[in-house]
C-alpha cells in the first residue's frame, strides 16, 4: 500500500472549511499528550478550559473582552495577507494606537470639546496604527525592503516607546509607584455593554461586515485579489499596485491602531503594561484560521480568546501553567498551514499488486 | 492499421499503454487509450488542446494515476506512482514549462533529487560527467552556470541533459519547440536523431504539422480523449492529420478583405530602450500602423520584441523616442493610461501574465471591464452583469469550461488564450498588440485566433502582431517588418513577402542585402 499526492482538477471548498476544524482537533490531541506528561487528565482540563471560557455569562464576557482586540487585529492583518504583504506588525500598530489614544485623552483633551474627545481618541489610535504600518509599506513599495523584517522590528520599537512613556514621562505621579499613566478624563472612556465588554466589540462586528463588503463587492477588493494572486497580471491589467498596497496596508494598520485605542479607552482607561498582551501575534493565527474571511475571523478570534481565558482558568483551578492556552494556539497553526495543501492536492491510497517492478 | 506496422510487430514495444482511462471531475481526459512506442522510434502525439495528450503522458510519468488500464514497460507490467518510479524505469519527460531551480547551477539541477548522492556531492566529478554527456550529444552548456543566466533554449538542453544523466532512454517531450527559435529547434532535431540512433525512443507531443514530418516515424492522433488514428508519418499528409485532429477540414489559407488603411493609430518614433544590464535592446526604432491594417513583426525571439510591446503598453520604459497613440504622446505612461487610450495587449506568457489563475473564469473575463458600468457601478460590483458579460464571451469565443466559476488555472492552454482574447478584444478601442498569440495552440484554436486578429483589422483597429511563425505572419499581416537586435531591418508587404529574404533579415541583413543574398543563393542552386 502506498500513499501519494495527486493534484486536484478544481480546488476543493469543503477542504477549506474542514482544515481549520481538523487543525483544532489535532491541536487538542497534541496538547492532550502534553497534559498527560504533566500528569493531569486532558479531558478534565479541556472541560475546565471550556467552562472557564463559556461556562457563565461573566466568563463569556471575559472571553469577548479578549476577543475584541483579536477581531480587530485579525481583520487588519487579513487585509495585508490577501496582498501577500506579510504584516506581522499588528502588535506594534496596536500598541502605538494605544499610545496615540492616550496622548489625546490625557494631553490634548483641554483643547477638544467633550463630545468630540472619544471620537478623537479612537481616530488618533487608528491614524497612529496606520502610520506605523505605513512605514514598512512605503519602504516596500519604494525600495523593495522586505516587510516581514520591518513590521516585526517595529513591534519592539513601539513596545519600547510605550514602556518608556508609562514607566517614565507619562507615569502617574499619584499612582503609588505602579507603572502606568493617570486615568483618562471620563469623556474619553469607551462605554461598556456588559461586564467589561466595551463598544470595541460593536466596532469589530461592523468593520467585519464593511470589510466583507469591500473585499467581495467592490473594485478595491477585486484589485486586492488580483494583486495577491498574480502581481504580474495585475500590473499588466493596469492596476496601480503600489498605491493599492500602500492604501491597504494603511487600512490594515488602522484596524490594529483602533484595537489599541479601544483597549486603553475601554478597559484600563489608562496606558499600562496590560495593553501589551501579544494580541497582534495571535491575530496572525486568527487570520489564517479564518482563511482571511472577515466573518470567520470573528469566530476564530472568539476561539483564540477562549483559549486564553480558558488557559487562565486552568491555571487557577488546576495549578497548570496558563501557557496551556498559548500552546494550543500555536499547535493550531501548524496543521492549518499544512492543511492548505489539501485544497489543491488529494491524498490517494493505492494497493500495490504482488509483483513490484524494480 | 495494424498491418501497416508489420515491421514492428515482432518487436516488443518499450512502452505499451493499454486501455488507459482517466477521469477528472466533469471530464474524461482519456478514454480507453492504447499507445505503443517501439525501440528506436519517435512517436508523434498529435491533438487539439484538451484532447488528452498531456494527461496521458502525465499518467505515463507517474504524475497522475490512471483510473483504468495498464502500462507495460519493456514487456513487464509497471506500477508508476511517481516521477521517481518513472525515472527508475528509464522514462523521462521534458515539460513545456521547465522544472528547474533558477537560483541553482546546471550541475546542481542535474543531480537534484537523485537518491544515491553523496552527503557532500563532488561537483567536479558531476561536472565532468555532464561535460562527457555534453560532448557526446553536442549539448553545449556550462555545468557551473546558474539557470537564471541561461536562455530558454539552453534551459531545455539542461532538461534533456538531466534525463540522459539519470539514464533515461525513453524520452517524452511536451511541445519542445514551442519556446525555441528556428535554429534551436533544428539543433533539437539533431539531438533527438542522435539519441534515436543509439536505440533510445521518444514520444513527441506537438501541434505543428511540419514537425511531425521532421521528427517522427509514426504519429498517433488523439481527439476528445480517444485515439483517432495511428499512422506512419511517411504515408500521411498534413491535411489528413489536421482533419483527424479536429474532425473537420481546416483552412490553412485565410480569407482576407483588401487592406484599406486609414489614419495612423500607433506611431513609434526613434524609440530607444535598454535592458537591466544597461545594454541597448531597442535602437532607434520607428514604424507606423494605421487603422485597419496589421503590421507583423518577424524576428528570432530575444531581439527586442518583448521590450517593444512592453514599452508601447507601459509595462517598461523607453530611454528616448516617442510612442504616439491616436495622435497623443503616450511615451512612458502607466499601463492604465494606455489601456484607457484604447490599447489591448495579448501578452506572450498567457499563464504568468495573461490571467489570474486562482480567480474564476468570469472574473478573468471582466478584468478590463470592471472599471466601468455596467459591471461596476460607483465602485460596487454587479455580479449579475459580470455573469452576463462572462456568458456572452464564453459563448462567443467558444471557451470550454466546466462553469464560469471554475478557477482559470484549471483550463487548457487554448481555452486560457481564448479568455485573454475575449477580454482584450472586448476592450480594444484602436490598437491591438498580440505577442505570439497562437503559440502552443492546436490548429483549430490557432485558426480562431488568426481570424479574430483579421476581424479586428476589418472593423478598423490597428493590429501589431509579433510572431516567430512566418506562415502566420504572411497569412495574417498586411506588412511585415523584421526586427534584429532591436532594429527594424526592413519592411515588406505580406503578399510579396519572400520567406528567404525575411530569413536573411532575421539573421541581420538589411532589406537590400537580404534580397541580394537570396538571389545569389537561387543562382547558386541553379548552377548546380
Amino acid at each position: 500500500m502506498r500513499l501519494y499526492f495527486e493534484k486536484r482538477k478544481t480546488s476543493s471548498k469543503i477542504v477549506l472549511i474542514c482544515v481549520p476544524i481538523i487543525s483544532l482537533v489535532i491541536s487538542l490531541i497534541l496538547t492532550g499528550f502534553l497534559l498527560l506528561v504533566f500528569g493531569v487528565n486532558p479531558l478534565a482540563t479541556f472541560s475546565a478550559m471550556f467552562n472557564g471560557a463559556f461556562g457563565s455569562s461573566q466568563n463569556f464576557a471575559e472571553t469577548l473582552v479578549k476577543a475584541v482586540p483579536l477581531m480587530l487585529t485579525g481583520l487588519g492583518v487579513s487585509i495585508a495577507f490577501r496582498l501577500r504583504f506579510w504584516n506581522i506588525g499588528a502588535e506594534g500598530q496596536l500598541v502605538l494606537g494605544g499610545v496615540a489614544a492616550t496622548w489625546v485623552a490625557l494631553f490634548a483633551s483641554p483643547y477638544i470639546p467633550a463630545f468630540l474627545l472619544l471620537p478623537s481618541v479612537l481616530l488618533a489610535g487608528a491614524l497612529a496604527g496606520a502610520a506605523w504600518a505605513g512605514v514598512p509599506a512605503l519602504l516596500k513599495t519604494r525600495l523593495q525592503v522586505d516587510e516581514t523584517l520591518t513590521t516585526l522590528m517595529l513591534n519592539y520599537v513601539a513596545i519600547l516607546i510605550a514602556e518608556g512613556l508609562f514607566y517614565g514621562a507619562w507615569r502617574d505621579p499619584g499612582g503609588m509607584g505602579f507603572p502606568g499613566t493617570a486615568r483618562f478624563p471620563q469623556a474619553a472612556w469607551l462605554p461598556r455593554i456588559y461586564g467589561r465588554v466595551h463598544y470595541g466589540l460593536v466596532f469589530a462586528l461592523i468593520l467585519a461586515v464593511v470589510l466583507w463588503f469591500f473585499i467581495y463587492h467592490t473594485k478595491w477588493g477585486f484589485e486586492l485579489h488580483m494583486i495577491g494572486k498574480n502581481r504580474t497580471a495585475a500590473n499588466y491589467l493596469g492596476v496601480n499596485i503600489k498605491r493599492t498596497i500602500l492604501v491597504s496596508i494603511l487600512i490594515s494598520g488602522a484596524f490594529s491602531g483602533l484595537a489599541g485605542a479601544s483597549e486603553v479607552a475601554g478597559l484600563a482607561r489608562r496606558l499600562q503594561e496590560g495593553l501589551i498582551q501579544g494580541y497582534g501575534y495571535t491575530a496572525i493565527i486568527v487570520a489564517w484560521m479564518a482563511q482571511l474571511n472577515p466573518f470567520a475571523s470573528i469566530a476564530a478570534a472568539i476561539l483564540m480568546a477562549a483559549l486564553l481565558v480558558g488557559g487562565d482558568q486552568v491555571q487557577m483551578m488546576m495549578r497548570l501553567p496558563s501557557a496551556v492556552g498559548l500552546v494550543m494556539q500555536g499547535m493550531i497553526l501548524f496543521p492549518l498551514l499544512a492543511g492548505s495543501l489539501f485544497s489543491e492536492y488529494r491524498l490517494r491510497i493505492s494497493r500495490t499488486r504482488g509483483e513490484e517492478t524494480p | 492499421m495494424e498491418d501497416t506496422m508489420a515491421l514492428q510487430n515482432d518487436l516488443t514495444p518499450v512502452v505499451e499503454m493499454k486501455g488507459i482511462t482517466k477521469h477528472f471531475p466533469g471530464v474524461t481526459a482519456n478514454n480507453q487509450v492504447t499507445l505503443k512506442l517501439y525501440p528506436g522510434e519517435v512517436l508523434a502525439l498529435l491533438g487539439e488542446n484538451g484532447a488528452g495528450k498531456s494527461s496521458l503522458m502525465n499518467v505515463l510519468v507517474g504524475l497522475y494515476r490512471q483510473d483504468e488500464g495498464e502500462i507495460l514497460v519493456r514487456g513487464t507490467p509497471a506500477e508508476i506512482h511517481s516521477p521517481k518510479d518513472a525515472v527508475q524505469l528509464g522514462l523521462g519527460m521534458v515539460h513545456q514549462n521547465f522544472k528547474l531551480v533558477e537560483t541553482m547551477t546546471v550541475a546542481e539541477n542535474v543531480v537534484l533529487g537523485l537518491k544515491h548522492l553523496d552527503f557532500i556531492p563532488s561537483f567536479s566529478e558531476i561536472c565532468r560527467r555532464i561535460n562527457t554527456i555534453s560532448r557526446q550529444y553536442n549539448l553545449q552548456v556550462d555545468p557551473r552556470a546558474y539557470i537564471w543566466q541561461l536562455g530558454v533554449g539552453e534551459q531545455q538542453r539542461v532538461e534533456i541533459l538531466k534525463l540522459i544523466y539519470r539514464g533515461a532512454d525513453i524520452l517524452i517531450l511536451d511541445e519542445p519547440t514551442a519556446v525555441l527559435t528556428p535554429q534551436e529547434s533544428g539543433e533539437l532535431s539533431r539531438i533527438i536523431a542522435q539519441m534515436i540512433d543509439e536505440g533510445k525512443s521518444a514520444i513527441f507531443i506537438t501541434h505543428k504539422m511540419e514537425e511531425i514530418k521532421r521528427f517522427s516515424q509514426r504519429v498517433q492522433v488523439l481527439r476528445k480523449g480517444e485515439t483517432a488514428a495511428v499512422l506512419e508519418t511517411s504515408k500521411t499528409t498534413p491535411s489528413e492529420l489536421a482533419r483527424l485532429m479536429v474532425g473537420r477540414e481546416v483552412l490553412f489559407r485565410l480569407e482576407k478583405k483588401i487592406c484599406c488603411p486609414g489614419e495612423p493609430v500607433l506611431e513609434v518614433k526613434n524609440l530607444c530602450a535598454s535592458n537591466e544590464a544597461g545594454r541597448p535592446s531597442l535602437q532607434d526604432l520607428s514604424f507606423i500602423i494605421r487603422a485597419g491594417e496589421i503590421l507583423g513583426i518577424a524576428g528570432v525571439a530575444g531581439n527586442g520584441q518583448r521590450k517593444l510591446t512592453e514599452v508601447i503598453t507601459g509595462l517598461d520604459r523607453a530611454d528616448s523616442g516617442k510612442v504616439v497613440i491616436q495622435g497623443k504622446d503616450m511615451t512612458n505612461r502607466t499601463p492604465l493610461d494606455l489601456i484607457q487610450s484604447g490599447v489591448s495587449h495579448i501578452p506572450p506568457d498567457r499563464i504568468s501574465m495573461g490571467i489570474v489563475g486562482d480567480m474564476s473564469v468570469a472574473s478573468n473575463l471582466v478584468m478590463k471591464e470592471y472599471r466601468s458600468e455596467p459591471v461596476v457601478k460607483r465602485g460596487i460590483f454587479n455580479y449579475k452583469e459580470v455573469a452576463k458579460s462572462a456568458k456572452e464571451k464564453i459563448d462567443a469565443y467558444n471557451i470550454s469550461t466546466p462553469s464560469q466559476n471554475t478557477e482559470a488555472k484549471f483550463l487548457s492552454g487554448g481555452n486560457i488564450q481564448k479568455i485573454i482574447l475575449a477580454r482584450e478584444i472586448g476592450a480594444c478601442r484602436g490598437l491591438l498588440i498580440a505577442s505570439y498569440p497562437s503559440r502552443g495552440l492546436d490548429v483549430g484554436a490557432m485558426e480562431a485566433v488568426r481570424l479574430q486578429l483579421i476581424d479586428q483589422r476589418n472593423i478598423g483597429n490597428a493590429v501589431l502582431l509579433v510572431s516567430e511563425d512566418l506562415e502566420e505572419l504572411i497569412t495574417v499581416a498586411d506588412r511585415i517588418a523584421v526586427i534584429y537586435e532591436g532594429r527594424i531591418m526592413g519592411e515588406v508587404p505580406a503578399e510579396k513577402a519572400d520567406i528567404k529574404i525575411i530569413g536573411h533579415m532575421m539573421a541581420g541583413a538589411s532589406l537590400k542585402g537580404a534580397a541580394q543574398a537570396a538571389a545569389e543563393a537561387e543562382l547558386g542552386e541553379d548552377g548546380i
